[in-house]
């Protein structure tokens, strides 16, 4: 899931000062989840922008903000009142905003900062554990990516500044290449220490990132 | 073949110390400096150190060449991507400087540049590989150098640090990378040392024992709390603490650990903050 936080209420200030009417849009997959773009934020969007004078003209919470096609369907529906608007301000991750500003000519204003792809802990509290990196280590490595985990990315083993088994850049958290060598050690086998791993190949990361699955074929 | 590296093949017990380049363009202070360290086999120069901004370390080890020093050019990864280091080790060996050490870099975190971002593009492994390579006269891409560098490369090792087991294992891909020498974090504790060497010995790598000058308690909890991978224990505090003069005890715990260095190491690699002129005394006995 894509981790996301509002930008600040200053920073929508900023954002919406010069436009009165506006159009809102959510999004009912994971802006909804983590509490950015859902029907509830949407509402208190309203709420907050109508208590600064603005007119909320109309709002949609679209099923998934990233798919681009039907993304711009479901917007043609609300086609009037997006065209008395003057700006619409979208809470979903970047990449649903995206999608709405290729389908209107409007000024269309992101209300939200895209984090992570996110597991999920609990409710309320997301890690990061994978990166995308679209070189995945993660056999080696015992299950554990250090590519993400570890503050450097490092692919060989922990960095000096390993202490009691935490990290460097955050000692509330323990050192991930401790863990994967715990792990490892459990399962009996070297992995990743058995063999100098090669420097990553960023081609593979070029961005932007396009993918089309060979539908003969499978994704092969 | 480098003058460290030779006295290193001889078995002869080496001791480096350490300038970091300004944060301004004059390198006449830094240059005095190393003509206090005249003595040293080699004087390391770091590299952003503490991920603060400052002078190019290879436009400093130019200089220091340039004045007959010998310098140990050190790089990280944190800062330049691998291109950008390849390039920055041709022309090192342009500008004559022959020792490096490859490090991952501390992180941007504990830096004055806290929002720059953390390149990481090679790690120290990858690093020391990449600089065979071009010993061997190839690029990481494969491609062929019209005049191929020599270097004498060395890396880092943190003794101390738990568990030890871990650290042998990358200790050990770094001597697979052509790791030829070692220069050690801070080290305070002998059976640390004691049981690192026991294991670290089988490679034959030269080790060079970093020794920490401790100036006084507060300094010593400055680093238990901030420095990466450095510990000072309990008991030295406390001597630190009882001692009537911080600095001269902090001399003579200094004086251990170079003895400890002539038995288990093959030199030691001196941090003094300021007071080079203790380095005497530091080596005395």
């Amino acid at each position: 899931m894509i981790i996301g936080t509002q930008k600040s209420r200053e920073e929508w200030a900023e954002l919406v000062k010069d436009y009165h009417a506006l159009f809102l849009v959510g999004c009912g997959a994971c802006a909804t989840v983590c509490k950015v773009g859902g029907e509830d934020e949407v509402f208190a969007a309203q709420e907050w922008l109508e208590e600064r004078g603005h007119e909320v003209v109309g709002s949609v919470i679209l099923d998934e903000a990233c798919h681009i096609m039907r993304a711009a369907r479901e917007l043609r529906r609300c086609k009037h009142q997006v065209e008395e608007a003057d700006a619409l301000l979208v809470l979903s991750c970047g990449a649903g905003v995206q999608s709405i500003s290729d389908c209107v000519d409007k000024r269309v204003l992101a209300g939200v900062n895209s984090l992570f792809l996110g597991n999920i802990r609990r409710f309320g509290e997301y890690e990061e554990r994978c990166s995308l990196c679209g070189d995945c280590i993660l056999n080696e490595t015992a299950g554990i990516c250090p590519v993400t985990n570890c503050a450097k990315g490092l692919l060989n083993g922990p960095c000096g500044g390993l202490e009691d088994g935490h990290c460097e850049v955050d000692e509330q958290k323990e050192c991930t290449w401790l863990k994967i060598h715990e792990r490892l050690e459990k399962q009996q086998r070297q992995g990743v220490f058995d063999r100098t791993v090669q420097p990553k190949d960023w081609s593979r990361k070029y961005k932007p990132g396009k993918h089309k699955i060979d539908r003969g074929r499978g994704d092969k | 073949m480098s003058r460290l590296a030779e006295k290193l093949s001889q078995q002869q017990f080496v001791v480096t110390a350490e300038i970091a380049p300004p944060k301004g363009v004059d390198v006449g202070p830094a240059l005095a400096k190393a003509e206090l360290l005249r003595d040293m086999d080699a004087i390391n120069i770091t590299d952003n150190q503490g991920a603060c901004m400052r002078m190019s370390p290879l436009a400093l080890a130019g200089q220091l060449v340039q004045h007959g020093y010998q310098p140990i050019l050190q790089i990280t990864c944190r800062d330049r991507n691998r291109m950008a280091l390849q390039s920055d080790l041709l022309g090192a060996s342009a500008l004559g400087i022959e020792n490096l050490l490859l490090l991952t870099g501390d992180h941007p975190k504990f830096g004055d540049h806290k929002a720059s971002c953390p390149v990481f593009d090679l790690d120290s492994v990858q690093l020391l590989q990449a600089v065979s390579g071009l010993e061997h006269g190839v690029d990481m891409a494969g491609k062929k150098l019209s005049q191929p560098p020599q270097f004498f490369s060395g890396a880092a090792v943190a003794p101390a640090a738990e568990p030890q087991l871990l650290t042998l294992k990358k200790f050990k891909k770094k001597v697979a990378c052509g790791a030829r020498f070692f220069q050690t974090q801070a080290v305070f504790e002998r059976t640390k040392l004691e049981s690192f060497m026991a294991e670290a010995r089988l490679y034959q790598v030269p080790v060079i024992l970093g020794v920490l000058l401790l100036k006084n308690v507060r300094m010593a909890d400055f680093l238990n709390r901030n420095i990466p991978g450095v510990q000072v224990p309990q008991d030295l505090l406390q001597r630190l603490e009882d001692a009537p003069d911080s600095l001269q005890e902090g001399v003579a715990i200094a004086r251990e650990m170079v003895a400890l260095a002539r038995e288990f190491c093959q030199g030691v690699h001196l941090m003094t903050f300021g007071h080079e002129d203790l380095i005497p005394q530091i080596l005395a006995g």
